[in-house]
Formats: structure tokens, sequence, C-alpha cells
């Protein structure tokens, strides 16, 4: 059996990552390194004005001071943040109006990425905006959604065209002074998203965001602000993939999420950076710090994420749950394969009445990595009636990798409620047997195993992505249990 | 149909069955009985190919074919089918998803078109009618929270649905209470036809009664020790196990 299972180990560990193709395109990149000058170049190359570029350099000066953090349960040399590049963009920058003028090299890389542009303008229902290296390429669906009065757009054009609201809202969630990535995001940031939905509106179609990394040695540092206000609702959706590199790449964006009364976000993730390869050479670094403000009473916000790639992963969708009788939610599928790192989890930090909230996370170990639970509740004094539930599984495949558990609970107030469950189990052989007895082969099978597991954080995607998110999920352990 | 030569099988480095022999034609119904621990569901596990079981000796041949060559899918496939005595749990995946990939895998494998949504719930229909199953059990997930007696009965349902050749009964009838015995044996004597043929492993004679034998074979450490006719099984009631260690 052991026999059996090595093999089986070994024909996962040699499959392929499907997206780690290159693109052969002309790009213009700062000079490698980061200082004061850098800052100054990634702004004036998008012609921010002074106030943007200030705060830039403010971050900057935060970020000199600080050090990284050293508490979660991942390990990975020491990163040096000189040798990176800190800008990068194609070369032509395609005009929003028409793909003709696109470099066609860049157009076929996302048509293997499966989002064309054009389909996507025909696919009903999904606006995406697309980050490739540093730099927005292409919003579609921008005029559909501007008649509703929603603003969908790359952060670069919302700072020109709509710098109050930036202004009002960047750095409101996520201040710069939160943690050393968040600093270091804050200071050359080169692009994101940016969305704001006008009060009383349902946005009528997923708004989507891709993210590709393609340049050697280029930090990725995107920076994505949505605003939902009164009684307004949207559904989001990120995507990221990346080429197989042998050096690691650094990932570190900030996503801030305001909703205002009654408004509702629900947000969710499909991760598949490139993870490294089985001696986990190569593959992305992915710090990430996501919050969410329920700013006023009656919001909503709900993180979903499928979490397949990257070698690390350091990532705490969180929710500050701030107007009264406010809801947040973190529904989450981590898996780790071969020697990835995953050390992830989410922050509730109820403050207003009533605030209500739930997490579902749903930890996938295979190979030889490292899976993490950290998560925190915490309770203010004022969050009368406040109540969570807490469910953290964790699945192993095999006996080489780990699962670790890290809830955190703090209460000042005595009348609200924290429930925490957790539980720990083996892939069964006697499943997989059952299974295989019937007919079903044993990739399959592991795969409708780690799906039903699963199917819980699955059912919170959009239709569309569930079902991508599904075959994700079977890739990313093919055969990882014998 | 199955031919099973001087087998010999280990767990865990200990032998369990030392040089059986079993031979099964098409249309016949075997019972094999024997004292816990004699190596019943060994065989049983053997035959649906389970990795912990290794076969040191001996041969079993299936239709002609090697049958220990075998996975134990491409076994399913080519029409065994084992109805566990302790059927597993698997949260998130229902009952109905699991069946239809079941049925179609195999299909597949034999060359023919997958069942669309439709005739699969027909043919889904028809089956559960066989066993009485009760149509949620279909749209719950599979075996959790069920019963014994469900868990078993979905068992001789997914058989009627898959239409095995060669259905070999691991102890169906333990944890099975009279009217869920008789509604589970019904379904196999349904099943029966000249084509195909049952190995049905037991504790008690009292499954054999509603499930008529042509052949009764008792099983004591690891080997086929006596066999017979119906009668036997009877016999095997009345004077104990012991009985046939002594005349064996």
């Amino acid at each position: 059996m052991a026999q059996d299972t090595d093999d089986i180990l070994r024909e996962v560990t040699s499959r392929e990552y499907a997206y780690g193709f290159t693109t052969n395109i002309e790009s213009e990149k700062a000079p490698k390194g980061l200082n004061e000058d850098i800052v100054r170049f990634i702004s004036a190359r998008k012609n921010e004005p002074e106030w943007m570029l200030e705060w830039r350099l403010e971050a900057f000066r935060l970020w000199q001071k600080m050090d990284e953090p050293q508490w979660a349960h991942v390990h990975h040399p020491k990163i040096d943040f000189q040798d990176h590049y800190y800008y990068s963009a194609p070369k032509k920058k395609p005009q929003l109006n028409s793909l003709d003028e696109a470099d066609p090299e860049l157009i076929k890389t996302f048509e293997k990425l499966g989002i064309s542009l054009e389909e996507q303008k025909r696919l009903v229902g999904v606006a995406v905006d697309v980050v490739f290296d540093s730099v927005s390429v292409k919003t579609t669906f921008r005029e559909t959604l501007k008649e509703k009065g929603i603003i969908f757009c790359s952060f670069s054009d919302a700072v020109q065209e709509h710098p109050n609201l930036v202004k009002k809202y960047l750095g409101s969630v996520v201040p710069r002074t939160d943690n050393f990535y968040a600093a270091l995001n804050s200071a050359v940031f080169s692009d994101g998203s940016f969305c704001y939905i006008p009060p009383g509106v349902r946005c009528p179609m997923e708004l989507s965001t891709y993210f590709r990394i393609n340049e050697a040695m280029t930090g990725q540092f995107e920076r994505t602000l949505l605003i939902a206000d009164e009684g307004a609702y949207v559904s989001y959706l990120e995507g990221c993939t990346a080429p197989i590199r042998d050096e690691h790449q650094l990932h570190a964006a900030v996503v801030e999420l305001v909703a205002l009364k009654d408004a509702e976000i629900k947000y969710s993730t499909v991760q598949n950076w490139y993870p490294g390869d089985k001696e986990g050479k190569g593959g992305i670094y992915n710090f990430v710090t996501k919050r969410g403000l329920c700013l006023r009473e009656r919001s909503k916000i709900s993180w979903t994420q499928v979490e397949t790639g990257s070698a690390i992963t350091w990532k705490y969708p969180s929710c500050v749950l701030k107007g009264d009788h406010s809801i947040g939610e973190f529904y989450s599928v981590a898996v780790t394969n071969n020697r990835q790192q995953a050390d992830t989890g989410t922050k509730m930090v109820h403050i207003g009445k009533g605030t209500k909230s739930t997490i579902v996370s749903k930890g996938i170990s295979a190979g030889l990595s490292n899976n993490s639970y950290r998560g925190l509740v915490k309770i203010g004094r004022g969050a009368k009636g406040a109540r969570n539930f807490s469910q953290c599984d964790s699945l192993l495949l095999g006996d080489r990798c780990g699962a670790h558990t890290f809830p955190y609970i703090e209460s000042e107030n005595p009348s609200a409620m924290v429930e925490h469950e957790a539980t720990t189990s083996k892939i069964g052989e006697d499943q997989i047997f059952y299974l295989n007895s019937r007919g079903i082969e044993t990739e399959k099978a592991v795969s409708m195993i780690v799906n039903g597991y699963a199917k819980e954080v699955l059912n919170q995607l959009p239709m569309e992505f569930a079902v991508e998110a599904q075959k994700l999920l079977a890739v990313s352990l093919e055969g990882s249990v014998g | 149909m199955l031919k099973i030569t001087n087998l010999h099988a280990n767990i865990d480095g200990k032998e369990i069955l030392k040089g059986l022999d079993l031979e099964v034609k098409s249309g016949e119904v075997h019972a094999i009985m024997g004292p816990n621990g004699s190596g019943k569901s060994t065989l049983a596990n053997v035959l649906a190919g389970r990795e912990e079981y290794e076969v040191t000796e001996g041969s079993v041949t299936y239709h002609g074919e090697d049958l220990l060559e075998l996975a134990p899918e491409e076994r399913a496939w080519k029409g065994i089918f084992l109805a566990f005595q302790y059927p597993v749990e698997i949260p998130g995946v229902s009952n109905l998803n699991f069946l239809r990939t079941a049925l179609n895998e195999t299909r597949k494998a034999n060359g023919l078109d997958e069942l669309g949504g439709k005739d699969f719930l027909a043919l889904v229909r028809e089956k559960a009618k066989l066993v009485e199953m009760d149509p949620d059990l279909m749209n719950r997930n599979l075996n959790v929270g069920f019963s014994g007696g469900e868990k078993k009965r979905n068992e001789i349902f997914q058989m009627a649905l898959l239409e095995p050749r060669l259905g070999i009964l691991d102890e169906t009838d333990s944890g099975l209470d009279i009217d869920a015995l008789r509604i589970v044996a019904s379904g196999v004597n349904k099943l029966r036809s000249t084509d195909k043929a049952f190995i049905v492993v037991t504790h008690y004679q009292r499954l054999l009664d509603h499930i008529v034998p042509d052949v009764v074979h008792v099983m004591a450490n690891g080997r086929i020790i006596k066999s017979g006719p119906k009668e036997l099984a009877l016999e095997l009631e009345e004077k104990g196990y012991d009985w046939v260690k002594e005349i064996a």
C-alpha cells in the first residue's frame, strides 16, 4: 500500500502546471530595487496627482521602519526586496475602446487562459478587469455598467477620474501601517481594480478581475478598492495565474471593501498562482491583505476563497463588523500539495451590536505540504449579543503533510456567543476502494471525495465559477492518494 | 465463470486464505458459510481487489482472464460487484451523483454511451422499486446517516443498477431485521439469471431461506472444508461449525 501511495505521489509531482507559459511581450520596467525614486517613477508613469504620490511616499517611509512578520507557520529564505522589479507594463498599452491596438501576443495569452476579451464581451453576466503584471489592460462592460451609475475601472483610472472617492476610502480599511506587506503595497502598487456601486443599485452582473504575472523577478502589487453604497449589492470574483519561473515571484496585494448601510458585498477568489515544482523551486509568494469593513448597520460582507496555488500563501480575508447587526462570512477551501505552504484564515472583529459572523474553513493537504488555518474572532466591549460560528476542517491526503489549526478567540462582552468546531480526517483508503469497486478510478474518486468535502464552500461561489473551482481542485490533487 | 485455485492471501503479513479452491458457473448461486475468522470476508475482498490483501500463491481466473492482474475498477467494469459488509460514508457526495458516475464510468469502459440525465433517472426509479428504496435516500449524501438496513439496501440497489455478472454479497444479512432481509433477498432473487452468478457470504443460515443457493460451502481456517447442496446449510445450523471441523 505504502508503495502505491509513493508511486501515485510521484505521479502527481510530475504533473505540470497548465498556466505556466510565458508571453514574449515587450515591456517597460522600472530599474530593479526599491527606493523613493522608484516610488516616484511609478507615480509619474501613471501621471498621478501630488496627493497620491505623497500617500505612497509616506507608505514607503513607514515600510522602511517595519519588519517582516514572523508569526506565520511558513518557512522561506529571506526575501531580498532589492532584487525585484516593482513596475512592469506591456509596452503597447491597449486602448480601452479598441482591442485591435492591443499587442496580439497579449491577446493570445488571455485566450490561452480561457478569458478571451472578445468572448468575455459576449458572455452575459461577467465584466472583467484584467491586470497583466502591473497594469490593468482592459475593462469590459464598462459602458454597460455606467448606465447604472456603477464605476468599474482600473485603479489608475479611478485616481484620475474619481479622486474624491479614492481619497475618501483608500487606506480606510487597510491603513498603510497595518502590516509590512500592506505598507509595501501602498508604496508601490501599480494598478488594480476600483469599483463603486451607487445607493440602491444591485449590480446586474458578476464583476471580475483577472490577475496575471508574466515578467521574471517582477512583483505584483495590485490594489482593489470596492465600495457598496447604501442598499447596494455586488458580487465580485478574482482569478489569478502566473508562468512557471525558477525563482520565486512576489505578490503582495491589498483588497479593501467598504459596505455602507444595508449593502452587501460577495467577494470570491479562485487563486491558482504557480505553486512551484515538486522540490519547492519557484512559485509565487502570496502575501495578501484583504479586509472588508461593514461600516454601517445591517451591511454584509462574504469572502469565499478557493486557494490552490502559490508556494506560500499568507492571507486572512477579514471583516470588521462596525455597523450594528452587520454580518461577516468567510468560506475557504485551501489546498496544498508537494511543498506548498499555506497559512490562511480570517479575522472577524465584532464592534457593533448584534453582529454575526460565520467561518467555514476546509483545508486539504497532500504531498509534503503544510496547511494552517489561523483565525481570530474578536468581540469588542460594545458588541452586545454578537455571535460567531466557526467550523474548521482539515483533510489529509497521505501521511507526510501537515494540517494545523490556530483559532484565537477574544471576547470582551459576556453576552456574546462564540462556537468553534474543528475536525481533522484522513481520506480513507476505504472510501477510495469503495468508489474503485464501483468502477470509478482513483483520480476521479479522490476528486469526488474532495469536492464532497469542500461542497459547503464551493456552493458559495457563483455558479459558473463553482464548476471551474471543482475542476481546479481535481487538478491540484491529481493522484495524491493511493 | 470464476475459478479459484489454491489461493493464499495475507493481510499485514498474516496468512488468512490457505489454499482455497472454488469454481462458480454462470447461473449459479454459491453460499459461503463458516465461523468468524475463517476467511470469508477476506475472500470477498480479494475478489474485489482490495490492496491490503496480498495474494501470495494460487490463481483466480474470471471468464478465462487472470483476475488478480486487474485493478478494482477494471474488475467492476468487467462485471464484478461486491456488496460491502460495512459500506462507507462519503460526505458531500450525493447518492445520485455517485450512482451516475459509477454507471457511466462502467458504460464508458465497455464502449457504451454515457446515460443522459433523463434516462438515468428513469433507470433509477425502475431499480429503486426492486429493493423498495426510499427515494429520499437518493438525494442524501452517500450512506451518510443511513441506518444499517438502509446502507445494505443501498448496496443491493447499486447492484441492481450496475447489473454485474458476478455479485458477491459480504454478510449482507448482518444487522438486517427480518423485513429488510426479505426485501434485500427478493431484490437479489429478481436479479438471478442464467448469465449471472452470485457468491453469498453469510454467517447464518436464515438468509439462505430467502436466497436459495445451488451449492453451500463451509470455510474454516482459510479453506473450503466441505461443499454440498443447500441442505448442508440447515445441517450446519443444527450441528454447529465444530461438527464440520471434526469431519473435515
